[in-house]
């Protein structure tokens, strides 16, 4: 949860490619052992602030400081502060896992006892230890991934940065990385999640921060942002009885929202689920038989089309990128 | 730990990748020592009568002129495969992996060119291995053989910091790769394996001033003659020279891969 100390602040960050404004005056503030998760399609300008957070890319305006250091007058102390793992496993190959992970303890300028015996941890604490001397070229795209937040974990970092760490994995894996992501911020470890995944923004993250062609559109909690859009409504799908009858028999229990079709029957509730067992009561004693009843919540896409007025679901390279992994059990 | 010595570990942890991946991977280690052990046993076996031209310079054999030119190809190939590792390390983001590290950026560099001096170490003790065990003899002595490695393995990183320059500018491994022949054309305009005074114009001038030239001199006098020491300067001011035109351009082009991102 956001806490009194800030872990990055970002004022007014903008980045240029010669004429074309990729990040335009983003602002962000994330807490000390918070998640904070970076919605937005492909192209909306997440990798480009994240590569300037990692001191990867120097701004082109406004300033930003990650564990109370500034990105370009202290990039080496905020390299020492930070954890990374990008987009697309940055793994050589060639290279075994264990000596991978070893070189990323040399490069964090670890000890060499130090950083053999973190290696070795972290391989075990990831699954890997079986794997540590194979090449990272035979590894599956969740072992890769998996090796690579074990390499921005050598030096336990205050701040992990977490590029997309789950596009392109499988529903397994995808458990596997956020459980180990939920570990670490249990640990006090802030982490910074960009992802295109509406799911998994919402199952970790403390407080989503939404950007759009550039610009961040929305910041605050998943329910805050959800809850601007309005309570969640229950979708009845009737089995037998007229919609008429249903609709005057669940009136006094929320507002009657504009039905889809003949056989469904919308009810606004301001409870959420606490209103249900009313309803069945309700159809029940008007002995109206229900085939089908949900509880639709707004999801942060529904935020994302307030906000912006199109989908997440990118349209553009129909790649499927940015459309909701298969649903996984949290 | 201090910070001088940390970024010493460094260097030598990413010199040690370097030469795991040059060995790990065929495409890079073929060009450093198959191709040239294989153009020395066919130039020494097809051209050996070349010794018996008037003014070839008096040597026991053509193997042993030749083995100056085949570390110098042997080096420079070295230089190039150094480029398109690091040009495929920016290709597949590794080398951003390097640049989020707390860690002077420049010894990602001289982390690469660490590995290529170690492969022209390598180089030129297998060349002198292969000249001894099939009988060319050391003119000068053993004192031919520490002249070697130093001029070849400071060669070797002076030429590395050129391929490492254009890796870093382009980020294209396939554009370093592309400038295979043309390595293989500068060596050939010296007299890496043939001498200055049998060449043509305007070849022969050509020679005369590149500075592979001197390096090749400096390599060869004491194999096939004595040590002279002005052609050992002469050889250490062209190494000198490479070295910091590539100092120059790797530092220029990692400024510039590091604005671009």
């Amino acid at each position: 949860m956001r806490s009194a100390t800030t872990a990055i602040a970002v004022e007014g960050l903008e980045r240029a490619f010669d004429e074309v404004l990729a990040v335009r005056g983003v602002d962000i503030a994330v807490g000390e052992g918070e998640i904070f998760g970076f919605l937005g399609p492909n192209g909306a300008g997440k990798t480009t602030t994240v590569r300037m957070l990692t001191t990867l890319l120097l701004p082109t305006g406004g300033r930003a400081t990650v564990a109370g250091h500034d990105v370009v007058a202290e990039a080496r102390q905020v390299r020492a502060s930070i954890g990374v793992a990008l987009q697309e496993a940055a793994l050589d190959p060639l290279m075994t896992g264990r000596e991978l992970i070893r070189l990323q303890a040399t490069l964090q300028g670890l000890p060499g006892a130090e950083g053999r015996r973190r290696a070795d941890d972290l391989l075990e604490r990831v699954d890997l230890a079986d794997a540590a001397d194979r090449r990272v070229g035979t590894y599956s795209g969740g072992m890769q991934r998996r090796l690579d937040l074990a390499a921005a974990l050598v030096h336990e970092p205050r701040v992990l940065f977490l590029d997309e760490p789950t596009t392109g994995l499988d529903p397994v894996s995808r458990k596997t990385i956020w459980e180990e992501v939920r570990a670490l911020n249990d640990d006090g470890t802030t982490v910074f999640l960009t992802t295109q995944y509406l799911e998994e923004a919402d199952q970790l993250a403390d407080n989503v921060g939404i950007i759009d062609r550039g610009t961040i559109v929305a910041e605050g909690t998943p329910e805050a942002l959800k809850a601007e859009i309005g309570n969640p409504h229950v979708q009845l799908q009737l089995a037998e009885g007229s919609v008429a009858a249903a609709e005057q028999a669940c009136a006094p229990i929320g507002k009657l929202l504009p039905p889809r079709d003949a056989r469904t029957v919308l009810v606004d509730v301001e409870n959420g689920s606490a209103d249900i067992p009313r309803i069945v009561r309700a159809l029940d004693e008007a002995g109206i038989e229900v085939g089908a009843l949900e509880l639709v919540r707004p999801t942060l896409d529904d935020v994302f089309v307030a906000k912006t007025g199109h989908h997440l679901e990118k349209e553009e390279d129909g790649s499927g990128a940015g459309a909701e992994p298969e649903p996984i059990e949290a | 730990m201090s910070e001088l010595r940390k970024t010493a570990r460094v260097v030598g942890a990413l010199g040690m990748r370097s030469i795991r991946q040059t060995f790990r991977r065929p495409q890079l280690i073929a060009p450093i020592l198959v191709f040239p052990t294989l153009l020395l046993a066919i130039q020494t076996g097809g051209a050996g009568g070349a010794v018996n031209l008037p003014g070839f310079p008096p040597v026991q054999g053509f193997l042993q002129f030749m083995l100056a030119g085949a570390m110098m190809q042997s080096l420079m190939l070295a230089g190039n495969s150094g480029g398109i590792a690091l040009a495929v390390d920016i290709e597949m983001g590794f080398t951003d992996r390097l640049f989020a590290a707390p860690i002077p950026r420049y010894a990602i560099v001289l982390g690469r060119l660490a590995g290529t001096a170690a492969l022209g170490l390598f180089a030129a003790i297998w060349f002198l291995a292969i000249g001894l065990i099939f009988g060319a003899e050391l003119h000068s002595g053993v004192v031919a053989v520490p002249i070697a490695i130093v001029l070849v393995t400071a060669t070797a990183m002076a030429v590395g910091g050129i391929g490492a320059a254009i890796a870093l500018r382009t980020g294209s491994a396939s554009v370093v790769q592309g400038l295979f022949p043309l390595v293989l054309v500068v060596l050939f305009l010296s007299s890496a394996f043939f001498p200055n005074g049998l060449m043509i114009q305007p070849a022969r001038a050509i020679a005369e001033y590149n500075p592979l030239s001197f390096v090749v001199e400096g390599i060869r006098d004491p194999i096939v003659s004595s040590v002279d020491a002005g052609t050992e300067l002469e050889a250490l001011l062209a190494v000198l020279g490479i070295a910091a035109l590539g100092l120059v351009l790797s530092a220029r082009a990692l400024r510039h891969r590091l604005r671009v991102g």
